[in-house]
């Protein structure tokens, strides 16, 4: 999709690109890291007993890429030897084609999961993307958190479970 | 002095429109849109809890106070990822 450590756009993304783009931005500390982590989130074909056939993605993408940066600053704070990269896709998802790509670095890889499991979890409460979901009988828009990028109890309960 | 309104998922099919030019008084903030807009559409009436708002793609609260030129957006419960 792009060698950026944050962005969102319609191209198709893969794990090694969202890695790529890490490892692009390393630098001369880039030795130190023992662990990057990477995530995928897939389109099911199933939710709520609906059979799913496709999804569509919309997102107000300016907000979007600032929310990622949100994340991104946010992970620094908790995490400060952590560097991510996240990749949002937008337009018509087929079922099994990846909506996310996270990746997070770190020296050690307990912090590397815990960032990764915190960014998506940041995602689906303060990034403006919405998904429609076309299944068998119908479409729905799917309408999650009422996003508020200073609600600090949203932000614990994501840590809390970013660290369970 | 005019402001443009964007508008997105659900809340942009019961507008049937994304974007929308609107005229306002001085003084005018996110909120007077809003009731200006569920006054035109009041399907978006039970969005009145739930949405959140941004001026010039950062977010900001309903009283924000608007400006010529601005792009206010409404945003109903995000479910990215």
């Amino acid at each position: 999709m792009t060698t950026r450590l944050l962005a969102i756009g319609p191209e198709p993304l893969e794990l090694e690109q969202v890695a790529a783009a890490l490892d692009a931005s390393a630098g001369p500390g880039a030795g130190a890291d023992g662990a990057i982590v990477t995530f995928l989130g897939l389109v099911r074909n199933h939710n709520l007993g609906r059979r799913v056939r496709y999804l569509e993605y919309e997102a107000y993408e300016p907000l979007a890429v600032k929310a990622f940066e949100r994340i991104d600053a946010e992970i620094h704070e908790r995490w400060p030897d952590v560097r991510l990269a996240l990749h949002h896709r937008v337009g018509r998802l087929e079922v099994g084609e990846a909506s996310i790509a996270i990746a997070t670095r770190s020296p050690h890889r307990a912090n590397a999961y815990a960032a990764s499991r915190y960014a998506i979890e940041r995602v689906k409460q303060i990034a403006p993307i919405w998904k429609r979901e076309f299944f068998d009988g119908g479409d729905m828009w799917i309408e999650g958190a009422t996003a508020d990028p200073d609600d600090q109890h949203a932000r614990a309960e994501a840590e809390r479970i970013a660290c369970a | 002095m005019r402001v443009t309104v964007r508008l997105f998922a659900r809340l942009r099919d019961i507008a049937g429109a994304s974007e929308l030019a609107r005229d306002l008084d001085q003084g005018a903030t996110i909120a007077t849109v809003w009731r200006q807009l569920a006054g035109e559409y009041p399907a978006l009436a039970e969005y009145e809890r739930s949405i959140s708002s941004a001026v010039n793609a950062d977010y900001a609260r309903m009283d924000h106070v608007l400006r010529d030129g601005d792009e206010v957006a409404f945003l109903p419960p995000v479910s990215g990822g």
